[in-house]
């Protein structure tokens, strides 16, 4: 393997890293074994790309110093766009790695529901914390990268829902990054307890043009029985980072998720969303939508792997690519033996806008139980001429016409972000990413 | 008044020629209305007046006010007044009803003149009130999932909002219950007047009972063969088009029939 990666970091410095937040011993101790088995992992293979020549060790700091902020009042402008000033209860903002700012709703506190940055629930909510930590959803020892992950975490947050608590309005977290020399191993850990329902809408914001360093992000979000999560994110990392990003759903019996992720990053990018729909009647949605432009290099794998019996999967990808971009989209439905009535569809459309990017879409249906439906739907082409002639018949110039069926082509992820500002500025990023 | 003089037209698709010289000219004020047997190019005319990027026009001309209508975008010839109901629009995910047609009127009105959101939605409110259309089809995506005669309706909308001078309408009755037809039919009657022409494709009668035409013209093999008056029509109605071939020595094609796609 050519990346005979360069970690400088030394157990050492996990050591006293972990010790400085004051974290549990067990939270020690996991990280020390992770990083001395990084070395003997294997990397991690997404289908069809090969990333063996990609950077994901070096990076210039753990750990940047950023000043919080004393309200919203004080955010940049960038952030002030995204977060509605007076309407929003329930925030969480990160700069770089540092926990810029916390506010949750007296309500949603007093019925017990947890809103903080990871490190500071890893030392008041340990024995959670720990349950839920890589154990049911990502193994430490998957490879490297998750490896690396759990060894570096640096930020995050976590979010707690006690039992039949259903939290209206949703919570927000912005992970800011405004420093080159940042690098992100947040980790993200949502749990919502049974009957439980809460919306999670998270931003990955870089303000430079271009960073050094890595991003290596893991979500985690467990549904317990009969509980519901709504999960928006939009990614808009900078060119020069590495971004590793794997979410990962984890359902109980009729417990729902419905992933929205607008995935923007001009950064090479590995992106995962996997569900494991483990309950009987449980149900995943995932949608995701891509912009690829420059001459960066990206794959995407969503699945939703079904044990429970009359489990529901959907994929959906839209993707469009230009310039001389390329990505790999790899849908995957696999149902395990037993998991009777499930149905897993999957929809992947890519949309090409110039010769030189590549796009692939790799739907793949894996089945061990007869008594199931599956399906899936994959096209990769340029916008449709005649949709354009259609448009332009009513006086739409040709400019116009294209943006509106990108935009259209787009609208199933935009559609479904919860919150008006979010929900605009991806509505911006892909303006500004197709322009 | 305006003019639309098309002169000795010839369009192909896909290498097969398919209008073998057309000539027509429509004023405002009038209504025309087109007649003819399936697959004989009616579509074909109005797409290649419209500019559909499939149909090459080899020789001929369209002028709308002597303007060379040939060399316009799409858009131009929308902007210069000329509307098409299509007979299979096409439907857009993502892009609701009513964004599409704030866009299209904007698109006309130009750059800093665009109407206001206010007057818009009140404008859509009584177009689609008047055509019996349900509101939620302004938030909708545009034509997508809608019904044969949803789609009708929603181009007669389309037609009421924009206003051209000109408004082609292919086929704009088929699909449409009776209801519908009278709906539509008042919405087109409403429209009739000093600054508005119509062309209506139409293969049946019926449609020209509720809106009566100036002119009728019969299509057959990429030509106009026939013209005359609305008894032209009523004959075409009782008769078929026999009657029309033996007068003027027309032989059937070895394939004459097919569907668009
Ligand atoms: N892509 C194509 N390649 C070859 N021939 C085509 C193509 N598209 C259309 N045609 C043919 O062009 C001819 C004229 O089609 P057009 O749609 O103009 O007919 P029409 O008069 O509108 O018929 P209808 O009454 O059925 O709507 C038909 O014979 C049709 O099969
Ligand atoms: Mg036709």
């Amino acid at each position: 393997m050519t990346v005979e990666t360069k970690l400088t970091v030394t157990a050492e410095d996990v050591r006293s890293f972990s010790e400085a937040q004051s974290e549990p011993s067990w939270l020690t101790e996991l990280r020390e074994r992770a990083l001395a088995d990084v070395e003997n992992l294997p990397m991690a293979k997404p289908d069809k790309t090969n990333i063996e020549k990609w950077n994901f060790t070096e990076f210039p700091s753990l750990l940047v110093e950023s000043a919080p902020f004393a309200s919203l009042e004080d955010l940049p402008a960038e952030v002030k766009a995204i977060v509605d000033i007076e309407g929003q209860q329930n925030i969480y903002i990160q700069r770089n790695n540092t926990p810029a700012f916390l506010q949750l709703s007296e309500d949603l506190a007093a019925q017990g529901v947890i809103l903080t940055d990871i490190h500071t629930a890893a030392r008041e909510h340990s024995e959670l914390v720990q349950k839920y930590f890589m154990t049911e959803g990502v193994e430490v020892n998957q490879h490297k990268l998750t490896s690396l992950h759990a060894a570096l975490v640096n930020g995050g947050v976590f979010v707690y829902v006690p039992k039949n608590v259903v939290v209206e309005e949703p919570i927000q977290a912005i992970f800011l990054h405004d420093n080159e020399d940042a690098s992100l191993f947040n980790h993200v850990l949502v749990v919502a307890e049974a009957n439980s329902s809460v919306t999670y809408v998270e931003n990955y914001l870089s303000t430079m043009e271009e960073a050094k360093g890595q991003a290596n992000i893991i979500s985690e979000v467990i549904v317990n029985d009969n509980a519901k999560v709504t999960y928006g994110a939009v990614d808009v990392l900078a060119k020069g980072l590495t971004t590793y990003v794997n979410r990962r759903g984890i359902l109980h019996r009729d417990a729902t998720i419905d992933w929205a992720l607008g995935l923007m990053n001009d950064s090479d990018t590995i992106s995962e969303n996997i569900t494991y729909l483990k309950g009987d009647g449980s149900h995943a949605d995932a949608k995701s939508v891509v912009v690829g432009r420059g001459e960066q290099s990206q794959n995407f794998t969503t699945e939703v792997r079904h044990w429970g019996k009359a489990s529901n999967g959907y994929i959906l990808t839209h993707a469009v690519m230009k310039d001389a971009a390329r990505a790999i989209f790899n849908g995957i439905g696999k149902i395990e033996h037993g998991a009777t009535k499930a149905d897993a569809e999957q929809e992947s459309r890519v949309l090409m806008l110039s010769k030189d990017a590549r796009g692939d879409a790799n739907p793949i249906l894996l089945i061990e139980e007869d008594d199931v439906t599956a399906g899936h739907a994959a096209s990769v082409g340029r916008v449709d001429p005649v949709q354009l002639y259609y448009l332009m018949s009513r006086g739409i110039s040709k400019t116009e016409a294209e943006r509106l069926v990108i935009h259209g082509f787009l609208a199933p992820v935009v559609n479904k972000l919860p919150i008006e500002g979010v929900k605009k500025q991806l509505t911006e990023v892909i303006e500004r990413k197709v322009r | 008044m305006s003019t639309l003089v098309i002169k000795d037209l010839h369009v192909e698709i896909e290498g097969k020629e398919i209008l073998k010289g057309v000539n027509l000219s429509l004023n405002t004020n009038e209504v025309h209305a087109i007649m003819g047997p399936n697959g004989t190019g009616k579509s074909t005319l109005a797409s290649a007046i419209m500019g559909h990027p499939k149909y090459e026009v080899t020789s001929g001309s369209i002028t709308l006010d002597g303007e060379d209508v040939l060399a316009m975008e799409v858009d131009e010839r929308a902007k210069a007044g000329l509307f098409l109901a299509m007979q299979y629009p096409s439907e857009i995910s993502g892009v609701t009803n009513a964004d599409f047609m704030r866009s299209a009127i904007n698109a006309k009105r130009g750059e800093g003149n665009e109407i206001s959101l206010m007057k818009f939605i009140r404008e859509l409110d009584e177009k689609m009130d008047y055509l019996e259309m349900p509101e939620e089809m302004g938030q909708r995506y545009l034509n997508e999932g809608f019904s044969g005669g949803e789609k009708k309706r929603n181009e007669i909308l389309q037609l009421m909002m924009l206003k051209p001078k000109f408004g082609i309408l292919d086929e704009i009755d088929s699909g449409l219950d009776i209801d519908a037809l009278k709906v539509v039919s008042k919405g087109i009657n409403a429209m009739r007047g000093e600054g508005f022409g119509c062309l209506m494709i139409t293969h049946y009668q019926r449609l020209l009972n509720y809106i009566t035409p100036d002119h009728v013209h019969v299509m057959m093999q990429g030509r106009v063969v026939k013209s005359g008056g609305e008894e032209l029509a009523q004959r075409l109605e009782a008769e078929g088009y026999d009657w029309v071939k033996q007068e003027l020595g027309i032989e059937d094609e070895e394939e004459t029939t097919g569907q668009e796609a």
